[in-house]
């Protein structure tokens, strides 16, 4: 079968086609084996793998949703191939970024040298919705705050990759990089020996040795969990295949108890020390008498054992404040600032709200632009000026109006795009990149990440939550 | 082991070996009917009422259905999802307890429960429940078999495996003395039962068909089916392994496996419960019990292993229930956390 006969590559920049029609070179063993593949067999395999995934119930939940209906999230057979070349290039920028988010973030909990030094308003930071003063002046283990981090990233008109936003609390969705890749595996083995894909497999493993090197000081062999909000949770499925992976326990918060300003865990043989906490709940339900009052998911006391470092918390507290969507725009100049070099990968132009002459042009330019709500994600809380209707773009005016803090608009960029599986036939689709950067005792990436793909023709929304899927991400050993 | 853990283990298998018997007493009553011809609609009632009373949700059918029809009472046992211990809800809420606890199950048995849960919630099930109720129950019962062996096979017999023992074992022998107290009007409230009709040993042994005691039994007593023997081989058979003794033996091994606790002593009050009612099913005939009257015996018997199931949730699980405005208000937070 063939993808790229009657494909139509132009408008965009297209990952797989040239502008002048000709394959990119690192596609073209990939598509020698799928032209000498029967249409029939293909269109087999794709929903065998389906069917696989809803038997091993490989399914995100959807809220609102009574009857408790779980989907599976839609799986592209078509892969997205990064070549090595790019992938170093990509890593290089990764590691500077993740570098200087986490120097910000131990400056602005401790010193604050950032500020004094004017390289960025005190004012954006103390008013961040994500910046915990009950962490400021505490220590954490090799002050290390983001430990598991998935920036996005996203490639423009001309190809060139840019970050779209960083995701410093609980990123999620390496659960299906890891699937994806098992179940292409069981569909194509002859492609991965021909073609040189280099393994995502150690991610659990290299996970829990990130985990592990946070642990407090002193504990030689800690004791790791996964605190998870319980199976309502969209996300439950990773949770549980994660610490089946690592071969850590799942725990919810009403399984821990704080003794002495120490946690542990409800056992059929009585507690047992906790060290290490691999949260996926967010900072405001941690802990009921810290944050929220009314959280049930948390663990009263668990703030206060942390701040006697008594147990570790993989991602910190307050690293919110990192991956707030104005801070966003400072990264650059943090990355100057501790670094003292250029960034590697280049932001998304961005204007600020609150700041007045860009105030004047996001009012002046809204229906062209893309306006984001500072702590929103999930694809929520978003104007798409290009695509919104009057109202809603005079809605979003006036959100602004009142809340200038809380906003920032960006050009809309025009993702690149991909072909893929589109009823019977190929279609260019949208597409970004979401790396998983792991900091313990190295910084880890793994190879490629999950590539979101808006299935929905013309869309540019990526989101599991609105009508986006996935595709696997190989980058390859080789340029070709 | 987590007690939440443990916990879902043993509700896991019970909920499975529920469905079970479920499915197995409507099998054998259904099919029990085709063998009488011309019933009218107060003799079907009759039939059917005592089925519903065994499985002790009289109260919730009622609140749903004017009468106790052969298709109120099977929708209500199989499908319906007020119902909390129909077919559909069991499997429901095991396959819920086994994704609580996903990373402790072996991926066999995930995908056995899983499978299960997707048929049963498909619209061929109850495709396939029209065209023919055997097949139906068949599967439900193959299914509940696959995962005991799938378990045995692939799931280490560690503290874990031991808890779901104990959950399997309970329900079973509790669904054991419910099947064989379906017949309870037509005993004597206390002394020996008298001789039957042949239309009463045809209900007789569709008792002990439903717990696939048919076979053993006449191994045992020959083809002449009497309250009486049957009473005695559900309660006190020693080795047939849906027998009441049995059951309870199994569940005290179990709970002594997981304490290391030698026969003869206790360590909880668990322990000290199960210890006691093996020994009084072993030291007891079924004159006793008639003496007693079977009724009378099989609801003591029911307390009994409530008690145990409470002592051992003191024991081992000990974490508050949540109110249903708690479970609610859980959800909605589950809900809120940002995946990014």
């Amino acid at each position: 079968m063939t993808i790229i006969d009657h494909y139509d590559h132009s408008g965009f920049f297209d990952e797989m086609v040239a502008d002048n029609g000709e394959l990119r070179p690192h596609y073209r063993k990939f598509l020698d084996l799928l032209e000498s593949l029967p249409q029939e067999e293909f269109e087999n395999k794709r929903q065998s793998v389906d069917l696989s995934f809803l038997r091993q119930g490989i399914t995100f939940n959807v809220y609102g949703d009574s009857q408790g209906t779980e989907r599976i999230f839609p799986f592209d057979l078509i892969p997205r191939i990064i070549p090595a070349k790019e992938w170093e290039y990509l890593e290089r920028g990764l590691v500077q970024r993740i570098t200087a988010l986490n120097l910000f973030l131990h400056d602005v909990y401790h010193k604050q040298r950032i500020f004094n030094d004017g390289v960025i308003p005190p004012y954006y930071v103390l008013s961040g919705k994500h910046f915990r003063r009950e962490i400021v002046n505490i220590n954490v283990p090799k002050d290390i705050y983001i430990h598991v981090c998935g920036t996005d990233l996203i490639r423009g008109d001309k190809g060139e990759y840019l970050v779209l936003e960083d995701n410093a609390r609980c990123p999620s969705g390496v659960s299906y990089v890891l699937e994806n890749r098992r179940a292409m595996k069981r569909s194509f083995p002859e492609m991965f020996e021909s073609i040189g894909v280099r393994p995502v497999g150690d991610y659990p493993q290299d996970l829990l040795r990130t985990l592990q090197y946070a642990s407090p000081v002193g504990v030689e062999d800690p004791n790791v969990v996964l605190l998870t909000p319980g199976s309502g949770n969209s996300a439950y499925f990773e949770h549980t295949y994660l610490a089946r992976q690592m071969g850590i326990e799942i725990v919810e918060g009403r399984d821990l108890v704080v003794r002495d300003a120490k946690v542990y865990m409800r056992t059929t043989n009585g507690l047992r020390q906790v060290h290490v906490i691999y949260r996926r709940i967010d900072d405001d339900f941690l802990d009921p008498t810290v944050f929220r009052r009314d959280s049930l998911l948390g663990v009263p006391g668990l703030v206060n054992a942390y701040r006697s470092g008594n147990v570790s918390l993989a991602n910190s507290i307050g690293t919110g404040i990192a991956d707030d969507k104005v801070m966003y725009y400072f990264v650059p100049r943090m990355i100057k600032y501790y670094l003292g070099e250029d960034p590697i990968l280049p932001n998304v132009p961005t204007y600020l709200a609150s700041e007045k002459s860009d105030y004047q042009y996001i009012m002046e330019n809204l229906p062209k632009l893309v306006v984001k709500a500072a702590n929103e994600s999930g694809g929520y809380g978003m104007l798409m000026g290009p695509k919104a209707s009057h109202e809603e773009v005079e809605a979003f005016r006036a959100r602004i109006q009142a809340d200038p803090r809380n906003y920032i608009a960006q050009p809309m960029i025009p993702l690149s795009r991909h072909p893929t599986h589109a009823e019977g036939a190929f279609e260019g689709r949208h597409i970004d990149l979401r790396p998983y950067i792991l900091y313990g005792e190295k910084i880890v990436i793994a190879p490629g990440g999950l590539t979101r793909v808006a299935l929905r023709k013309g869309s540019l929304v990526v989101n599991s939550s609105q009508g986006g899927g996935s595709k696997e991400t190989w980058v390859l050993y080789g340029d070709e | 082991m987590l007690s939440r853990v443990a916990n879902s283990l043993y509700w896991m298998s019970r909920y499975i070996e529920r469905a079970e018997n479920i499915a197995r007493l409507l099998d054998v009553n259904l099919q029990l009917l085709l063998d009488f011809h011309d019933l009218g609609e107060d003799r079907l009632a009759e039939h059917w009422l005592p089925i519903l009373q065994s499985t002790g949700d009289e109260a919730a059918f009622f609140a749903l259905h004017k009468k106790a029809s052969g298709r109120a009472v099977t929708e209500f046992l199989v499908f319906q999802p007020e119902n909390p211990n129909s077919i559909v809800t069991s499997i429901c809420q095991a396959r819920e307890n086994a994704r609580m606890i996903r990373d402790q199950i072996t991926v066999e048995l995930w995908e056995e429960l899983n499978n299960l849960y997707l048929f049963i919630r498909s619209p061929g099930a109850r495709e396939v429940w029209r065209q023919s109720p055997s097949d139906f129950f068949q599967k439900i019962k193959g299914g509940s078999f696959h995962l005991a062996g799938i378990s045995y096979a692939t799931v280490p017999h560690n503290e874990g495996w031991w808890f779901s023992e104990v959950g399997r074992f309970m329900e079973r022998a509790d669904k054991t003395s419910r099947i064989l107290d379906v017949r309870h009007q037509s005993l004597p409230s206390a002394g020996a039962p008298e001789i039957i009709s042949q239309a009463e040993a045809l209900e007789w042994s569709a008792v002990l068909r439903s717990c696939s005691a048919w076979d053993a039994y006449k191994a045992i007593n020959g083809a002449e089916v009497h309250p009486k023997l049957v009473a005695e081989f559900l309660l006190l058979s020693e080795d047939f392994p849906r027998s009441v003794r049995f059951c309870v033996s199994e569940l005290n091994r179990a709970l002594r496996r997981l304490s290391g606790v030698a026969e003869g002593r206790f360590s909880n009050d668990g322990e000290k419960l199960a210890g006691r009612l093996v020994a009084e099913l072993q030291f007891s005939s079924i004159d006793d019990i008639c003496q007693q009257g079977i009724h009378d015996y099989i609801d003591c018997l029911q307390i009994k292993l409530n008690a145990i199931g409470d002592a051992l949730f003191k024991t081992y699980i000990f974490q508050a229930f949540q109110t249903q405005d708690e479970e609610f208000f859980v959800q909605q937070e589950e809900q809120q956390q940002q995946n990014q």
